[in-house]
């Protein structure tokens, strides 16, 4: 019997985001793990609160109420393990996202070598490059010395020389580090993580342990010089983090101690996770999660073992907004955009949002603005996404590759008033490729699951398994040559009832076949005119599909999109591919 | 639900607190009576580092070399001077770059601190100096009127306030910043025209309270010589009713526009605030507060913008919005009488 089920039964799981707490309780029902119930709260690290409990603490609160069982004693004290009566729970986990990006100073050799890796590490997790130093660096060490001090970096990242190699140019960059730190005034030294030359790791401790506010050695990133292993730093980055945060928000380390001494980010708990679930549906292909928050856009792929993470804070539907026409035009936020609205008006949405990045959109005209923002987010993020993948994985035409399956979440996905609308979000956001199910995680439970995952190996498999994420569709999306209506693809489906359907996609349309939740069906497609699901050019497939919200959806409107110039056009068909999709 | 709050009150008492961005010197004392420009504490900032290689120079290893310093860690030197010396045949010298302060010395080489600007950390608030934080910052009480704003451009000036707007929604025009304005605080609606924010650095004004901006202005106004502080938002937004209120009803009084960065971490807002004789300290503003039927709020998001009214009723559960969106909501009467169901993340409480 595995140890999770000797000792631990009730699991209370904890995530921390910039706008919303949530706390979640799981048990054991029937022999099996079960996602109970959610309570939430508004975070309340920032002014006037500025204690993360108290959020945690209203989360937990609101849980009860809904579960009907006392977790918080009369003193307000998590009970920790349950008692005989019941009250309490067994175990903890939190996860966390809150804060402002950490500000954080990169430091490499070779900018194509060390600085790219360390710079691709610092991508997995909420930071905020403020420099880079290297050997190119053009600037005397004084004047990198100032520029260190005066940005005052919260955290360095350093790696740089393959293990065994030559030491002299690290020691020299290490030389600049230690002396700006030691120039800061001690309350605002960094900490400092180091993934480079192994045999320098026992000198960087003793060098700068007094001086950088932590100092955690991890394994090189770049332990040869065609090798880049970002996975163990990634791990050691999220505890550094997690160290820095606590820095910021003292009554983190009350909650790590209630959580078995780990809180892990959100964003690399969601990547165990996903890594995790890449193995669990073995599908031949690869996992892709996406995290729509007001801090950030999170997507991550797992390729089994391999994990490729990215935290996107320029794409956040928050704050960041203000931010965004640095990275994008109005005009393709516009373009998403069905009904008519003016250009000043999402322009103005962008920075209003900004001001309250929790504020939700009442308007049908405020909803159509935030689900246009999100698509050209999502499709921004996804490109980036692409373009990192090493060069075998990533698909054609700066696309995502095929994933089995897909899961979102964030609540601007999977809150939108329809399935239609969630499912359209992902669609034009993503764009993907080939056979793909799309999951929800409406409840936000990967990260969690993630954390969960470190003491207890049962609990994710038999939640997702319960039924803790939402099918939304079975998404195929052939890819062919020819004008807009020529067929592309012939679909039949069988339902377990024995009911048929039977469809020829034209490019251009979008086709539903609905599949219930909770029933199965057979799906038979032969693509035309050697058109591509994934499978190769002309190459059909018969195959199994869950039953979900949507059923199967056949999008044949190309890869990658492509909208009309024509305003009224446009908009015209943005209007018909919702309607299509059940609006 | 806990409810954001923005302080737009007739007549409170203020905490303020105050920090230097590096440690420095505290000048105000407990008891100490400040105007909101007083200086307060000050603080060098920005300095620069030279990093001075003296084993080299002296052309001896780094153990050896350090025996020859003449200067230690924390001292002083003058641009020129002698820091360190070799004797015998062939003497060398190691010379003071720059004039500055000698701040680590180690493996060969030396840290000499140099120039850096002093800063000077104003009150930003008329009132009485209620604590001191050693070399930190201090802590201010004061009593009157206070607006607070969602946008400042991080300056702070004091002022006689003029008013440019006769309506909440009155859009401001280059053309109506004229000399008569020199030197005042001009309190205004809308500004859609980033030459109204020029127009007024060349005169100069003292300081502009804004309704709201178009996005377009905003480069100008962060730009601007002078303090910005925006009510509302950005868009074309009127100034909510009590600020309009408060404000016009307070012109031709000096006023102290700290038009400070948002900052919602730590809690500081950009506000103006008006000194009012009291005869009694009122009650201190609430920082917190959670939603309840009978406070006055403000719609702060796109539609009916700056909108204000009363809570009439916390909604149960989840409502559904016009959009089609679920979330807990609130029945809110607006001042035109019209009652309206609002989302709670699109509400603050004005208090």
């Amino acid at each position: 019997m595995p140890a999770s089920l000797i000792d631990g039964n009730s699991l209370l799981a904890v995530d921390i985001g910039t706008v919303t707490t949530r706390a979640a309780y799981f048990d054991v029902v029937e022999g099996h793990y079960r996602f109970i119930a959610m309570g939430q709260a508004p975070t309340t690290c920032n002014a006037p609160m500025k204690n993360v409990a108290l959020g945690v603490q209203m989360a937990i609160q609101n849980l009860q109420s809904v579960i009907g069982k006392p977790l918080i004693d009369n003193e307000g004290h998590l009970t920790i393990p349950s008692q005989p009566d019941g009250v309490g729970v067994d175990s903890m986990v939190t996860t966390l996202s809150a804060g402002p990006a950490i500000k954080t100073l990169l430091v490499g050799l070779l900018a194509d070598v060390s600085l790219k890796s360390v710079e691709t590490l610092a991508q997995t997790t909420y930071l905020r490059i403020v420099d880079r130093i290297g050997l190119n660096d053009q600037r005397r060490p004084d004047q990198q010395v100032d520029a260190i001090v005066r940005h005052s970096p919260e955290l360095v990242l350093i790696a740089g020389g393959v293990d065994g190699g030559a030491t002299s140019s690290i020691q020299k960059v290490l030389e600049i580090i230690g002396l700006a730190a030691y120039l800061l005034p001690e309350a605002k030294r960094p900490a400092v993580l180091y993934a480079g030359n192994q045999e320098l790791a026992g000198e960087v401790e003793q060098s700068l342990n007094n001086i950088a506010s932590q100092v955690k050695i991890s394994s090189n990133v770049r332990p040869s010089l065609d090798v880049e292993n970002l996975a163990p730093a990634q791990r050691d980055l999220s505890s550094l983090v997690v160290k820095v945060r606590e820095q910021q928000m003292p009554e983190l380390a009350d909650l790590r101690q209630l959580s078995n001494g780990v809180i892990l980010l959100s964003a690399y708990a969601q990547g165990r996770m996903i890594r995790f679930l890449s193995s669990y549906f073995d599908s031949g292909k690869g996992v892709l999660s996406v995290d729509a928050g007001a801090s950030a856009i999170s997507i991550g792929a797992s390729f089994k073992s391999n994990l490729y993470l990215n935290v996107f804070p320029q794409f956040g539907l928050g704050e960041p907004l203000a931010g965004l026409l640095r990275h994008t035009t109005l005009d393709e936020i516009m373009r998403w955009i069905a009904l008519e609205i003016p250009p000043e008006m999402v322009r103005d949405y962008l920075y209003q949002k900004s001001l309250y990045p929790a504020a939700t959109p009442a308007t049908v005209e405020e909803l159509a603005i935030e689900q246009a923002v999100l698509r050209q987010n999502l499709q921004l993020a996804a490109r980036i996404m692409a373009s990192r993948l090493p060069p075998t994985l990533r698909g054609r035409d700066g696309l995502l590759p095929s994933f089995e399956p897909i899961l979102a979440s964030g609540a601007a996905i999977t809150g939108a008033a329809t399935p239609g609308q969630k499912l359209m979000m992902l669609l034009d956001g993503l764009q993907p490729t080939g056979i793909a199910t799309l999951a929800l995680d409406q409840n936000n439970l990967l990260s969690m699951l993630g954390a969960a995952s470190e003491t207890n190996s049962i609990l994710p498999i038999q939640v997702i398994d319960s039924g803790a994420l939402a099918y939304l569709a079975t998404v195929i999306a052939p890819v062919g040559k020819g004008p807009y209506g020529t067929p592309i693809l012939r679909a039949k489906l069988v339902r377990e009832d024995g009911t048929q359907q039977a469809v020829e996609v034209k490019i251009g349309n979008l086709q539903i076949l609905p599949v219930e939740n909770g029933q199965t069906a057979r799906l038979e497609l032969r693509p035309l005119r050697r058109a591509d699901i994934g499978l190769g050019p002309g190459k059909g497939a018969d195959l199994d599909v869950p039953g979900s919200m949507l059923g199967v959806v056949i999008d044949a409107r190309g890869r990658p999109l492509h909208l009309p110039a024509e305003t009224d056009q446009r908009r015209e068909l943005l209007n018909k591919w919702l309607t299509m999709v059940g609006g | 639900m806990i409810a954001p709050v923005t302080h737009i009150l007739a007549l409170t008492t203020v905490v303020r607190t105050r920090l230097l961005p590096a440690p420095g010197r505290i000048i105000a004392k407990v008891g100490q009576k400040v105007a909101s420009t007083d200086v307060v504490g000050d603080a060098i900032v920005g300095r620069k580092h030279i990093i001075v290689d003296f084993a080299q120079q002296l052309d001896q290893p780094p153990k050896k070399a350090a025996t020859f310093l003449k200067v230690k860690k924390g001292q002083k030197v003058s641009h020129g001077e002698v820091m360190g010396a070799t004797s015998g045949l062939f003497p060398r010298e190691v010379e003071a770059p720059a004039e500055g302060r000698v701040v680590a010395i180690g493996g060969g080489k030396l840290v000499l601190e140099t120039g850096g600007v002093s800063y000077e950390m104003v009150a930003g608030i008329p009132g009485v100096i209620s604590d001191v934080m050693a070399d930190r910052g201090v802590v201010i009480r004061a009593t009157g009127a206070v607006i607070q704003g969602v946008y400042g451009n991080g300056r702070l000036e004091t002022g006689v306030m003029v008013s440019l707007f006769e309506k909440p929604d009155d859009v401001l025009s280059a053309s109506s910043i004229d000399v008569n304005l020199r030197g005042s605080i001009v309190i205004a609606g809308h500004v859609d025209n980033p030459a109204v924010i020029k127009s007024a650095a060349e005169l100069p004004l003292r300081g502009m309270i804004l309704a709201s901006i178009t996005p377009n202005v905003l480069s100008a106004v962060a730009q601007a010589p002078f303090p910005v502080l925006i009510t509302d938002g950005f868009g074309r937004r009127p100034m909510n009713t009590a600020a309009f209120k408060l404000l016009t009803t307070n012109v031709k009084r000096e006023v102290t526009l700290n038009a400070e960065i948002y900052d919602r971490q730590n809690g500081t807002r950009p506000e103006v605030f008006i000194t009012l004789p009291i005869s009694q300290e009122p009650a201190e503003a609430r920082s917190m507060e959670t939603f309840a039927p009978g406070q006055t709020v403000r719609v702060c998001y796109l539609a009916r913008p700056s909108a204000i009214g009363t809570l009439v009723q916390l909604r149960p559960g989840l409502s559904v919005l016009p959009s089609g969106l679920k979330a807990p909501a609130a029945e809110i009467r607006l001042e035109t009488g019209e009652q309206v169901l609002v989302p709670l993340t699109n509400l603050e409480v004005l208090g």
